[in-house]
């Protein structure tokens, strides 16, 4: 990705307005639609007057009804339109679980590849923002044991334009997930002109010897503070930044976990059959003989929710200083 | 607590066992690893030890009685031991651990610092492991600085690199040589020293070579390689076609097919005895040793049969898995030490055999042909060391010439 002189510093949400902007702008088969992507212009004002400038027919405001807003977005993609379908919230995703897992990512198996479903739905999720039980969840765990759908979520500004970019070109479902924290909180260097980040590379965020940390969304800046207190102690910390969570950067991972011999895995979503899980598997398939320490998870409780109470909420919640002391465990072993 | 004692399998294919012999009574006491029973198969017989230390309650079999393995024979009363755990699964009897074959030690697990709550990850990591059979590094000698006194790969790698570790006598491996120490002479290195004294004192080496031709032997062979290999999953050389031709060569000198009785020979006679079959041996080198498999009666068999039947011994040779009888019964070998790129070589004759001819190197060369042009083909030497005790220069000459002949005129077809 070349930096080009118009880069600008944005935060998330204006990175994914203005990504959305130009694929508007770009190409007339591009449909946005979701609950209240229209007049409101997004609860977070991500789509704000993009109904002035594009019409209703192009900006859609749709009914409280999930499993219909990815049921109209799957036909569209499936006769050639570009649909980006949102879910205003992860949380309430479930009720499309059918028409994201039963239909749009099995729609080029199901037709021998006579139709393809280039489909990307958008949702916020996450926690920490005293969103409690509707307005926390990570959602990952549950959609990426399915084969035919790609998961993104991104941490850096400059990461979600490249990846939303590439989830509209590509082919087949896209279900990209944007860290409500982040929304505003992480700024950065966003380059200029249409470029895109290749769906299932990940990324190294910060380069050391002694422990490699994997992990995505907002951990993936908790983890590099974290990381950099611990360099102040003499500890190097290797952080890679998985981008997609399917496909997974084995490559990546591998290389890094063979050169720093120990592996921590850090996510906001719940350790029992999380993500985690399964990068935890593929390193002991692939790489048992270049460990040197049992690979660990640090995740969420596995309990049913985030708790709105700020106790509850910190209890599910890492942070910077838990991981840092997880990650100098990591290194003493 | 009583542990049930079963038949234990004395080898990977042994299904059954015979109990031979009690070796105690009921109501003797026996420690761990004490032997309580002769077990026969039809491989081998064993005294078997007990896995646990105790008092034998009952004999589940008579004497003389066969069972399949895993069929319960014993009980024996467990006499806890303080500190260790007892086991209520049913315990294989503890066959006797096969001879290791691994060249040198596994690292032993790191030292045990009692009273540590975190026992259960004491052990050497994977990483640890590799990186000490890597380097040479006993674990256990080494002073570990990861939590509770474990030894982590950095501390590995920090030994290694201030001392290189002496390998242990008879530990050592030939394939990871490590400068300034003694490889201990033992087993096929041995052996393979002693066949070559014998054999470079004993026969009066001759040598000759020739130059071949091979360019349509090469082109048949590329021609036939990815059928063949499809088809029977061996990788097609040069080599069966080369031994095809030393085989006819032989038989058109039965003398090169011979060997030296020298007096006191085992029928007390004095003489050369020309062999009745041509058993071709192949010298394959490994990393550690050399080995000479024998494809038997080489000339009742076509190029491909020989080829299948050296595809075979070459695989079971890197997957050490060859029996005496493959490396029983050479009359000739060849040596296709070309492969690894030698242009010209002396072999030592393998000791009780007239000669052995090497396959050289296959080069692209300029040849002046014999209408008087330049052509570029693919040339390769053919060596031949002789026992001059069985033939002479003349014969054995004519023979080279007569296996250049033979290799020129193979190709560019033919039915393999």
């Amino acid at each position: 990705m070349a930096v080009s002189a118009s880069s600008k510093v944005m935060n998330n949400v204006e990175t994914v307005r203005e990504t959305l902007h130009e694929a508007m702008k770009n190409d007339d088969r591009t449909v946005i639609l979701g609950e209240d992507v229209g007049d409101r212009g997004n609860v977070f004002l991500i789509t704000k007057d993009f109904v002035k400038e594009f019409g209703p027919e192009r900006v859609i405001d749709t009914p409280i009804a999930e499993a219909s807003i990815v049921g109209i977005a799957v036909g569209m993609a499936m006769e050639g339109l570009r649909p980006i379908a949102e879910i205003q919230f992860a949380d309430f995703i479930y009720p499309a679980f059918n028409q994201i897992v039963g239909e749009a990512a099995k729609t080029r198996y199901r037709s021998n590849g006579e139709y393809t479903c280039p489909l990307v739905i958008r949702t916020p999720y996450g926690g920490g923002v005293r969103g409690a039980l509707s307005h926390s969840v990570s959602i990952e765990a549950l959609f990426y044991h399915v084969p035919g759908l790609k998961i993104v979520a991104p941490a850096f500004p400059a990461d979600v334009k490249g990846l939303l970019n590439a989830a509209i070109d590509d082919p087949d479902p896209v279900l990209f997930l944007e860290h409500k924290k982040t929304y505003r909180l992480i700024k950065g260097e966003v380059p200029g002109g249409h470029y895109t980040i290749p769906l299932g590379k990940a990324d190294v965020k910060k380069a050391g010897t002694q422990l490699t940390v994997v992990s995505y969304g907002l951990y993936v800046h908790w983890a590099l503070e974290a990381a950099n207190q611990l360099e102040t102690e003499g500890i190097s910390v290797e952080v890679v930044d998985l981008r997609s969570i399917r496909p997974m950067d084995r490559g990546t991972i591998l290389d890094s976990v063979r050169k720093t011999r120990k592996l921590l895995i850090v996510h906001e979503d719940n350790k029992f059959g999380g993500v985690g899980a399964e990068i935890s598997a593929m390193v002991a398939e692939e790489a048992l003989f270049d460990l040197d320490a049992p690979i660990r998870r640090h995740c969420a409780p596995d309990v049913p929710a985030m708790g709105y109470a700020l106790p509850l909420e910190e209890e599910y919640m890492s942070s910077p200083a838990e991981m840092a002391e997880a990650m100098r465990e990591m290194v003493r072993f | 607590m009583a542990t049930t004692i079963t038949m234990p399998q004395l080898g990977e294919t042994v299904t059954e066992g015979t109990v031979e012999r009690w070796l105690k009574k009921p109501g003797d006491a026996i420690d761990k690893y004490e032997a309580f029973v002769e077990v026969s198969t039809d491989k081998v017989n064993s005294e078997v030890p007990s896995p646990v230390t105790g008092t034998i309650r009952e004999f589940l079999i008579a004497e003389g009685t066969t069972v399949a393995t895993g069929t319960p024979i014993a009980i024996i009363d467990e006499v806890a031991v303080a500190g260790k755990s007892t086991n209520a699964e049913p315990a294989a009897a503890s066959a006797p651990a096969p001879a290791s074959t691994n060249g040198h030690s596994a690292a032993t697990p790191a030292p045990v610092h009692a009273g540590a709550p975190e026992q259960a990850l004491r052990g050497a990591s994977p990483a640890v492991r590799r990186l000490a059979r890597e380097h040479h590094i006993d674990v256990g000698a080494i002073r570990g600085t990861g939590a509770n006194g474990r030894v982590t790969a950095e501390d590995v790698l920090a030994a290694s690199r201030t001392a290189p570790a002496r390998p242990a006598s008879g530990t050592s491996t030939y394939g990871e040589p490590v400068p300034g120490t003694l490889i201990p002479l033992a087993g096929a290195r041995r052996i393979i020293a002693e066949r070559m004294v014998e054999s470079k004192h004993a026969a009066p080496h001759a040598w000759s070579m020739v130059e071949a031709d091979v360019t349509n032997a090469w082109k048949w062979r590329s021609r036939e390689k990815d059928d063949f290999e499809r088809e029977t999953g061996y990788k097609l050389t040069l080599l069966p076609f080369f031994i095809r031709a030393v085989v006819e060569s032989l038989g058109a000198f039965p003398l090169m097919n011979a060997r030296f009785a020298a007096p006191p020979a085992s029928s007390g006679q004095a003489g050369i005895y020309v062999e009745k079959d041509v058993n071709i041996g192949i010298a394959i080198g490994l990393a550690t040793n050399l080995v000479v498999p024998v494809v038997k009666h080489a000339d009742k068999l076509s190029i491909k049969g020989i080829a299948i039947a050296s595809g075979e011994l070459i695989d079971k040779a890197r997957r050490n898995k060859l029996s005496a009888d493959d490396l029983q019964g050479g009359t000739f070998t060849v040596n296709n030490n070309g492969a690894n790129g030698s242009y010209a070589s002396a072999p030592i004759i393998n000791a009780g055999q007239a000669g052995i001819v090497t396959m050289e190197a296959i080069v692209k060369k300029p040849i002046v042909t014999e209408d008087d042009a330049i052509a570029i083909r693919h040339m390769m030497n053919v060596c031949l060391s002789l026992d001059h005790r069985v033939v002479d220069g003349y014969v054995a000459s004519r023979f080279l010439t007569d296996l250049k002949r033979r290799l020129e005129a193979m190709g560019p077809a033919g039915v393999l």
